[in-house]
């Protein structure tokens, strides 16, 4: 048995992190298959979900096949860097440092000096995304993705910025369950208990920025979307009604960012809408 | 009345890749053989892959087809289901799975409940077959009730087999493996369901149930095997482990059969002429309520 963890894990919220291990093992190792792939990239910025992503992608290809690579600007935090190159070091994968605050500040320097940090943690999670992307063509693997369902459904991510990548096998995880998963496969201990961070300004954390805890969230999201409850079945559940509302508000705020982006139906055979195919038609279907 | 060997092809079907997977199935029917099993079971789609979308037109097979006749001869002393895209000759795509014995197709089970919820839009792309019922393998001198996936979460299913004299259930799924909340039993909601249905429907009908499930993945679902067979007294005589792709084999015994029906007379004391009475009532009074409610001014 492992130690009691230092986060909340709601009960009805916990998994079987075997069964979740090897599911996502297997997507893993089929995406690459069907892609014709064998390796894949991530930014590893030091929190939880890039680090058991980068856990989880060593266990299903080997830890060789896993490229990090660390993309602080001058402003972010000394120990997260230090956390993710304490995950680089453990998994004994390959790394790479990219800053980027030259990229970002020779942009905002040229008359956007008023930027909001809003707009400024965008550009940099859209920066990422780029020299990802730049990466997967010299490394020669695909992006793999670290966005959790706690963060998809309440739209807190970037769009084309860190929701960007080619697969993800946590995207069906909440944060909790990301953190019950970290544990189970030995994420280092600082990174499980340090308050999650997007890490847009020096000491943000994200349950200060947005006003709950990833717990509370991730009991009323899970009655919600999962176990279909009504706004008022969660609220007699015993969940405060402003919050509740508050996150059903979230959820409908940010459908579009979950979304493809619709295509105006003209011709006779449209993608996504009457034209249907896995993502990878094998050679036999198409000669 | 001696066992019966029985392959279980837990196989991960490439997606639309009909030759790949043709020759997979070539080469576990000969090893079954090698085996000295008496039946091998394939998978729902094992021989095209299972979110094929679009794709179905491309891999569809009529049930003369000589690759599915080739795959009937090379099985040899041994009968053999496989499940693919069936064409009818008036175009229409069925999801079906076909009975291969002594070198010929002898029957063929078309899916009769496809799924259009949840995870599952198989109605948009396939038609629903229309019959359910068993088959007589000479071979293996057993009668058959084949039924694929979500056929086996209709009462209705398992019963009609069974009253049509099958002594041995045999479901082929393509399941997908979700919920890893923790109570359930390995890990999967998904598993927890079949466990339970496959044994009661053993239990139910006094049959042997064998069920097989793929493994692998397609697109963003992972399949999670877990193939099993149960007795015709609930007891589990065979598990296979869950995700892991093999050729598994166990037997089912004739004389365990005759047993339990003897012990346990549930067949025999089945009444279908009250179910059919009731059945005509209760569509007719169905059908007569939806007229009336369509003849009121809304």
């Amino acid at each position: 048995m492992t130690a009691a963890p230092a986060f909340e894990l709601p009960e009805e919220l916990a998994i079987d992190t075997d069964a979740a291990r090897r599911i996502s093992a297997e997507f893993i190792r089929a995406q690459l298959d069907q892609a014709g792939f064998d390796k894949v990239l991530l930014g590893l910025s030091g929190g939880i979900d890039s680090a058991l992503v980068a856990y989880l992608a060593a266990e299903a290809i080997g830890p060789e096949h896993v490229l990090a690579i660390l993309m602080p600007y001058r402003t972010s935090s000394p120990s997260s860097r230090g956390d993710a190159e304490e995950v680089v070091r453990r998994l004994g994968c390959p790394s790479e440092l990219v800053d980027i605050s030259a990229i970002v500040d020779a942009y905002f320097e040229d008359g956007r000096e008023g930027a909001t940090p809003l707009r400024r943690g965008n550009f940099m999670a859209r920066v990422r995304m780029m020299v990802l992307y730049d990466h997967s063509v010299t490394w020669g693997g695909l992006v793999i993705g670290t966005g959790n369902k706690t963060e998809a459904l309440i739209g807190y991510s970037t769009l084309w910025g860190d929701s960007a990548s080619a697969f993800n096998p946590v995207g069906d995880l909440y944060k909790s369950q990301i953190r019950q998963l970290s544990v189970a496969m030995g994420v280092p201990e600082a990174i499980i208990d340090k308050a999650p961070s997007a890490d847009l300004w020096p000491g943000q954390t994200d349950e200060e920025e947005v006003g709950f805890t990833y717990a509370e969230v991730d009991r009323i999201l899970f009655r919600l979307v999962d176990r279909r409850l009504s706004l008022d079945e969660v609220v007699a559940d015993g969940f405060e009604r402003e919050l509740v509302d508050r996150v059903d508000r979230m959820i409908a705020g940010s459908e579009f960012k979950r979304q493809v982006p619709p295509i105006a139906k003209i011709g006779p055979r449209t993608a996504g809408i009457d034209y249907l195919y896995p993502r990878r038609r094998p050679r036999s279907a198409r000669d | 009345m001696a066992p019966i060997r029985v392959a279980l092809a837990q196989i991960a079907p490439r997606l639309g890749a009909l030759d790949d997977n043709l020759e997979r199935h070539h080469a576990l029917i000969g090893e079954a053989c090698a085996l000295e099993a008496n039946l091998a079971v394939f998978p729902e789609l094992g021989l095209t892959g299972y979110l094929l979308q679009d794709l179905n037109a491309e891999v569809a097979m009529r049930r003369d087809d000589p690759r599915l006749l080739g795959l009937a001869r090379a099985a040899e002393g041994m009968s053999v289901i496989v499940s693919f895209v069936e064409e009818s000759s008036d175009h229409k795509l069925f999801i079906s799975a076909a009975l291969l014995e002594a070198g010929a197709v002898r029957h063929v089970h078309r899916k009769v409940f496809l799924p259009t919820y949840g995870l599952f839009d198989e109605r948009r792309f396939f038609a629903p077959g229309s019959t359910i019922r068993a088959v007589s393998s000479e071979r293996l001198d057993l009668r058959l009730g084949i039924s694929i996936c979500e056929d086996s979460w209709h009462l209705a299913t398992p019963q009609l087999l069974a009253l049509d004299g099958a002594q041995v259930l045999i479901n082929v799924s393509s399941s997908p493996g979700r919920d890893v909340a923790a109570i359930n039993e390995l890990g999967l909601g998904t598993a927890e369901s079949w466990r339970s249905l496959n044994r009661t429907y053993a239990q139910l009908t006094t049959s042997y149930v064998i069920f097989v499930n793929r493994v692998g993945v397609d697109e963003s679902i992972t399949f999670w095997g877990g193939s099993e067979v149960v007795a015709p007294d609930g007891d589990s005589v065979f598990r296979a482990p869950t995700h892991d792709e093999g050729l598994y084999v166990t037997h089912i015994d004739p004389a365990r059969l005759r047993r339990e029906r003897i012990a346990s007379p549930l067949l025999r004391d089945e009444r279908p002429e009250v179910v059919m009475r009731q059945l005509d009532q209760i569509i007719g009074e169905r059908l007569e309520r939806n007229a009336r409610s369509a003849r009121r001014p809304s």
